[in-house]
């Protein structure tokens, strides 16, 4: 087994989704068939080859410091569930 | 048993850009509500972020002023986690791949010095600010902050103690500030602060388990919440009792450090290369470009103040705390050519009652050349030291040049030796009995003559010349 149920469960909270016993059962499954399919990669010898951070090889994109127009707060607010006083209103969590 | 405390600071720095790191809403401080917000910022589907340039070289700058090493090639990364202030559910950060890494700073510390470690300094996005209903059990959520950049600076475990921390952050922060990219203020929450904080017997190399501090907002927060803990940690090893590794916030108002409960699943933050994010290349030429802006920095400037001017190490290390106190104390200088005086009058005068008005030096209502001026009269013998105090008020409240208000209230120093010896006499005249007594020997009475004489002159008598004048009257 490449991941174990306990370690589905783990992502599972961080990703904050709740899977009944069967869906667990599922998942965990399924997960573990793709991870033994990507071991694959393992079999090609990468020992002298650099990482690929990024799929184009350009680096430096960069732009000027310069400041340009914002959206109006109807238009950020607009999807927004519930709003007060041009801000968001969401339940309280205390980090 | 005794006990030595390892701290670790990470300071989280607002970098001075006009615009946002990764899109060009503006960064100004203090804008209406969600008026700062555009969908790269907010997180909307399909937008692209773009690093703004500025955010590089300033980063670079406090690289190259702590002395750490410019990594060639740096890579931003997500940092996954859920809160309401994070509206993409990751916030933009370096990982792997850190922009500098591996210098340090000095700090003076019991008058000796010691190096404090930088291991990493690396660019991110700050958060949303999220205020919290006193009432109701919801908060507001305010995006205008996300996306200001930050760099991260993270010490090593060098920290000893509380003091030794402060020093840590005033350095940086002076250094910061020198170098015009980051307002250091830790109210407004543009220079914070997060520490980690074990105990070990004295003598162990070991490491204890650390917990880590939030919610310091000001230097006194860092130094009390950091001698509360390490004090916390010790009660706890001495009970037999063993130190939970977790996270602790600050409580001002009752001057403790309380447990944080339900962040044990935060630490899991999956990061990855951000594949919107091409990596940053920096070369050698890159660097000597900006290496070239920097200014003088405060060390260099402390060391150069107390050559050039002959000051004790602790009048020059005040004099540069501050970028603008030390071009104030130069301009001071190169009005009345005279680095001592200078030194005195800044650090004791006027920064005394700048504090009394809670002003910074910025608001000072004397320019340097009229402070220099008023020093200027007293060196030439124009004023007396005492009167000149009188001036200084008063050029303080009024605005007044010290030549004018000499001249207005009449102040110039009685320094004619005929005049002052006639008031010396009749001084004497009606003190007989104190005359008497200095000539039977009792010469501390000195004081009480000239002291009279300041009275009737109202301290416009030259000092050196009243004692000269009633040691000779007064002889024999």
């Amino acid at each position: 087994m490449k991941i174990s149920r306990q370690e589905v469960a783990h992502v599972a909270r961080l990703a904050r989704l709740s899977f009944s016993e069967d869906e667990m059962e599922l998942f965990t499954n399924q997960l573990n068939q793709i991870l033994l399919y990507m071991e694959k990669l393992n079999e090609i010898d990468t020992q002298n080859i650099k990482p690929t951070y990024h799929a184009l090889e350009l680096t430096n994109v960069l732009r000027e410091d310069k400041v340009g127009p914002s959206l109006p707060p109807e238009r950020v607010l607009s999807n927004a569930p519930a709003e007060n006083k041009d801000m968001f209103v969401v339940p309280r969590i205390i980090r | 048993m005794k006990y030595e405390a390892v701290i670790g600071l990470e300071v989280h720095a607002q970098l001075l850009t006009d615009s946002k790191i990764f899109c060009s809403c503006s960064t100004q401080f203090g804008a209406p509500p969600n008026s700062h917000v555009c969908p790269v910022c907010l997180g909307m589907p399909g937008v692209l972020p773009v690093l703004n340039k500025q955010v590089v070289n300033f980063a670079m700058k406090m690289a190259l002023a702590t002395h750490c090493r410019i990594n060639p090639f740096s890579v931003f990364a997500r940092k996954n986690y859920f809160y309401p202030d994070l509206p993409k559910g990751y916030q933009i950060s370096q990982y792997e791949h850190p922009l500098a890494e591996d210098g340090w700073v000095e700090i003076e510390i019991n008058g000796g010095k010691k190096r404090i470690g930088i291991i990493r300094i690396h660019m991110e996005e700050d958060a949303g600010k999220l205020i919290h209903d006193p009432y109701k059990p919801v908060s507001y959520v305010d995006f205008n902050r996300t996306g200001v950049p930050l760099i991260e600076i993270v010490s090593k475990p060098d920290i000893r103690s509380p003091e030794e921390a402060v020093a840590y952050l005033k350095k940086l922060r002076s250094i910061l500030r020198y170098l015009e990219i980051c307002d250091g203020n830790m109210e407004e929450g543009s220079f914070r602060c997060d520490a980690n904080v074990s105990v070990r017997p004295l003598g162990s190399e070991k490491f204890g388990t650390r917990t880590e501090l939030k919610n310091m907002n000001s230097f006194k927060h860092v130094q009390r919440a950091l001698a509360y803990e390490i004090e916390r940690q010790i009660s706890v090893l001495e009970e037999g009792d063993v130190v939970v590794q977790e996270t602790r916030l600050w409580d001002e108002a009752k001057g403790v450090t309380r447990s944080m409960r339900g962040k044990e699943e935060a630490h899991d933050y999956r990061y990855f290369p951000d594949p919107d994010l091409v990596p940053v290349e920096i070369d050698s030429e890159w660097i000597e470009e900006i290496r070239q802006t920097l200014p003088e920095l405060p060390d260099e400037k402390k060391e150069r103040f107390i050559k050039e001017y002959q000051l004790p190490p602790y009048d020059a290390e005040v004099l540069t705390s501050s970028k603008e106190l030390a071009h104030y104390f130069e301009a001071v200088v190169s009005a009345c050519h005279n680095p001592k005086m200078a030194s005195n009058w800044v650090m004791s005068e006027l920064l005394g009652r700048l504090n009394q008005d809670k002003r910074d030096i910025t608001e000072c209502p004397i320019a340097p050349e009229a402070l220099g001026e008023l020093i200027q009269l007293i060196t030439k013998g124009t004023i007396s030291g005492k009167i000149g105090k009188t001036v200084f008020e008063e050029m303080y409240e009024t605005g007044a040049s010290a030549t004018e208000i000499v001249k207005k209230k009449g102040l110039v120093q009685i320094t004619d030796e005929g005049v002052l010896r006639e008031i010396a006499q009749k001084i004497i005249e009606t003190h007989p009995k104190e005359a008497e007594q200095y000539k039977a020997g009792k010469e501390k009475l000195l004081g009480f003559f000239v002291g009279q004489m300041m009275k009737e002159t109202k301290g416009k008598a030259n000092p050196q010349l009243a004692n000269k004048i009633f040691k000779e009257l007064l002889k024999g």
